[in-house]
């Protein structure tokens, strides 16, 4: 087992699946000569050429697009949207094209391919280049979102995104791609399924569900409050959609209390969707209202550091979260 | 229509101070003063060139991260500019939620732009509508890079404002990349301005290093634009002489030798050149405008420092317009 930075997982996860399969391909901007503006595809222009590892025109709606072409055609394409605050200018293609094409043509056309893009604030991007798009997509069947929260993750759940025969969005934690360590298996081809969640600390107060940096974050917020004697269980959600409901439910009927945490802003975000599950479904098991703990209601993180520290939920703030749940 | 020469030694200036200025942020950033900067420099004359041909106060513009040197020439002072470097309250911009270079001054009729490329085109295009509806002579000048050509609403905005006969002017800032990508891999053509031909305009090169130049290209375009004959595609092409951002290192995508070069076409340089050589500016002359660029930049660090950094909570409005009384 080595240890290495999250943005490595997935650069290894790129490196093994090119070497694997000569359908996979990496289009995005800046992914060739600089190896992507976050490193994520360093030596893989080298390794592969750049008939394989494409530097695209500035252009989002051609890197989908065209991608959606190539999958049709029965290529594996990696598309890199270069910050997932620009993969607006695809979005007509993610959600009228890939998501619908099978349905539309009732299984004969797919889509295999997969839509990286690191999201995320905390960072000093300001606007935009700070935001988590996930919830526009999660309302989408057809497609899967998948956001990892560690190195073993990123990789094995990239690994699995490839070889899907679905359009896969994948959204990585760019505050964590450096500072998320962890160890995966040297040489080997693992895969971390699409679907699962996993319970991360198991606990018995209350469940916290999160994921990407979040879940980061929720991990440090568990240790803070186990030292006061809550005792937390921490649900890493993976892939947002499909969701995972039997592990959120299991995991409630367990705890009985109930917080969800991410940083895109509180209105119509993922916390929602699993608020609603444990509402339905598992209600008789709570023992207290269901919490979330989200960004504010504006329409992005602004840039200077007070305000940007206003927006951001942390490990204090989920911290505080649990305190004021635990206590209800 | 010639350029008086107390106007050519005043678009000299301005293109020394935002220099100056420029060069500093970089300096801050590497103090660790400041998280981010996005230079404009080697893009100096094609800027103050082109904002030197619309009427201050009087015309719009709708311009791109690079344009510090044309936010200066119409009127953005240093010291705003560097309080939105640290990211305090009374930057003019944006009260400090935009990153830095992410411009907008609304006294001067400048309109916010956002971070995603060419969605400025269109605004571009709809304030020109605007204009023309209400028979105005005002002219629209917007500016973009030529990788962000490449985006569906860069040809969009130009083809409506073709359809309609619509007084802008595009201004392609040509500087051969875009991050690491090189013009070659953004486009088949040989440039931003040859993709206006396919859509019904005529489309101009200039030498951007050349501040008289693009000077006098774009007020024919806005000349043209103000008597009611439409919308022109310029392209003035230079060289990026800095990293993308303080966040790139080009070393990776392109050598040291291929920047040298494009340092002999220093548009200050030219710039200088030229006014010594008509006998406008004498080296003296020129060591007194250094001196005031530098106590300028000085004097506008130390205000900015001093400024207040926003509450944290302030970030929660405005949301919608009924927060905001203008006045
Ligand atoms: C829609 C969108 N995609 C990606 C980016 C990231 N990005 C910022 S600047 C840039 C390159 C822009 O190149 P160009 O248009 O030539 O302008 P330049 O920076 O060279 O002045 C890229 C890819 C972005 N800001 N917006
Ligand atoms: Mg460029």
């Amino acid at each position: 087992m080595a240890e290495i930075t999250l943005v490595e997982a997935v650069r290894q996860a790129m490196d093994e699946e090119l070497g694997r399969d000569k359908k996979v391909f990496v289009i995005g901007e800046d992914v060739g000569v600089r190896g992507g503006v976050f490193r994520a595809t360093v030596g893989l222009f080298e390794k592969y050429g750049d008939e394989r590892v494409i530097d695209s025109p500035l252009a989002e709606l051609t890197i989908v697009g065209v991608g959606i072409g190539a999958a049709l055609y029965g290529k594996r394409p990696i598309c890199e949207i270069q910050f997932a605050d620009f993969i607006y200018p695809a979005f007509n293609q993610i959600i009228s094209e890939a998501a619908k094409m099978f349905y539309r043509s009732n299984g004969d056309w797919s889509v295999p391919m997969v839509i990286r893009a690191p999201y995320g604030g905390g960072i000093g991007g300001g606007l935009y280049h700070s935001q988590s798009v996930e919830a526009f997509f999660t309302h989408v069947p057809g497609l899967k979102v998948v956001i990892p929260s560690n190195p073993y993750d990123a990789k094995g759940l990239l690994k699995s995104a490839v070889r899907d025969p679905n359009p896969v969005l994948f959204f990585e934690p760019k505050k964590g791609y450096r500072l998320i360590k962890g160890e995966v298996p040297d040489d080997e081809d693992y895969t971390v399924p699409i679907g699962p969640a996993k319970i991360t600390r198991a606990g018995q107060d209350m469940s916290v569900f999160a994921y990407g940096m979040m879940h980061h974050y929720a991990l440090q917020a568990a240790e803070t409050v186990a030292k006061e004697g809550i005792d937390v269980e921490i649900v890493d959600l993976r892939t947002l959609y499909p969701v995972d409901r039997e592990t959120i439910l299991k995991s409630v009927r367990k705890t009985s209390k109930a917080l969800i945490v991410h940083e895109d802003n509180l209105t119509g975000g993922y916390g929602a969707e699993v608020a609603a599950t444990i509402a339905e479904w598992g209600f008789m098991d709570l023992d207290a209202p269901i919490r979330r703990l989200a960004g504010p209601d504006v329409p992005a993180v602004p840039f200077s550091h007070p305000m940007q520290g206003w927006f951001m939920v942390d490990a204090d703030k989920i911290a505080n979260a649990i305190r004021d749940l635990a206590s209800f | 229509m010639s350029l008086s020469n107390e106007k050519k030694k005043e678009m000299f200036w301005i293109m020394l101070l935002s220099r100056r200025l420029d060069e500093r942020a970089w300096v801050l950033h590497r103090q660790g003063k400041i998280a981010f900067h996005i230079s404009g420099i080697g893009q100096e004359a094609a800027q103050v060139g082109a904002a030197s041909a619309i009427t201050k106060g009087k015309d719009w513009l709708v311009p791109y991260y690079r344009d510090l040197a044309m936010m200066i020439a119409m009127g953005m002072t240093p010291a705003e500019f560097l309080m939105s470097l640290f990211g305090k309250a009374a930057e003019p911009t944006s009260g400090a939620r935009q990153m830095p270079s992410h411009f907008s001054l609304k006294r001067a009729n400048i309109v916010s732009h956002s971070a995603p490329v060419a969605t400025q085109s269109p605004h571009a295009a709809g304030i020109a509508l605007g204009i023309k509806m209400d028979k105005s002579d005002q002219v629209v000048l917007t500016t973009i890079g030529e990788g962000a050509t490449s985006q569906g609403e860069w040809y969009e905005a130009v083809n409506f404002a073709a359809v309609h006969t619509l007084p802008v002017v595009f201004l392609v800032e040509n500087n051969q990349y875009a991050i690491s990508v090189p013009q070659k891999l953004q486009m088949a053509v040989s440039g931003a301005a040859e993709k206006a031909c396919g859509l019904g305009l005529e489309g101009i090169k200039v030498d951007g290093t050349q501040v008289f130049k693009v000077h006098q290209t774009v007020l024919d375009a806005v000349v043209k634009a103000r008597q009611g004959e439409g919308p022109t595609v310029i392209e003035a092409e230079m060289y990026r002489l800095t990293p993308h951002s303080s966040d790139d290192d080009d070393r990776s995508y392109r050598t040291r030798e291929e920047v040298e070069r494009h340092k002999k076409k220093d548009p200050i340089i030219l710039a200088k050149n030229h006014l010594l050589s008509e006998g406008l500016l004498s080296e003296e002359e020129y060591q007194t405008l250094e001196e005031k660029a530098k106590s300028q930049v000085d004097d506008a660090v130390k205000a900015a420092q001093q400024a207040p950094f926003p509450k944290g909570e302030t970030a929660a409005s405005p949301v919608y317009a009924q927060e905001v009384n203008h006045g």
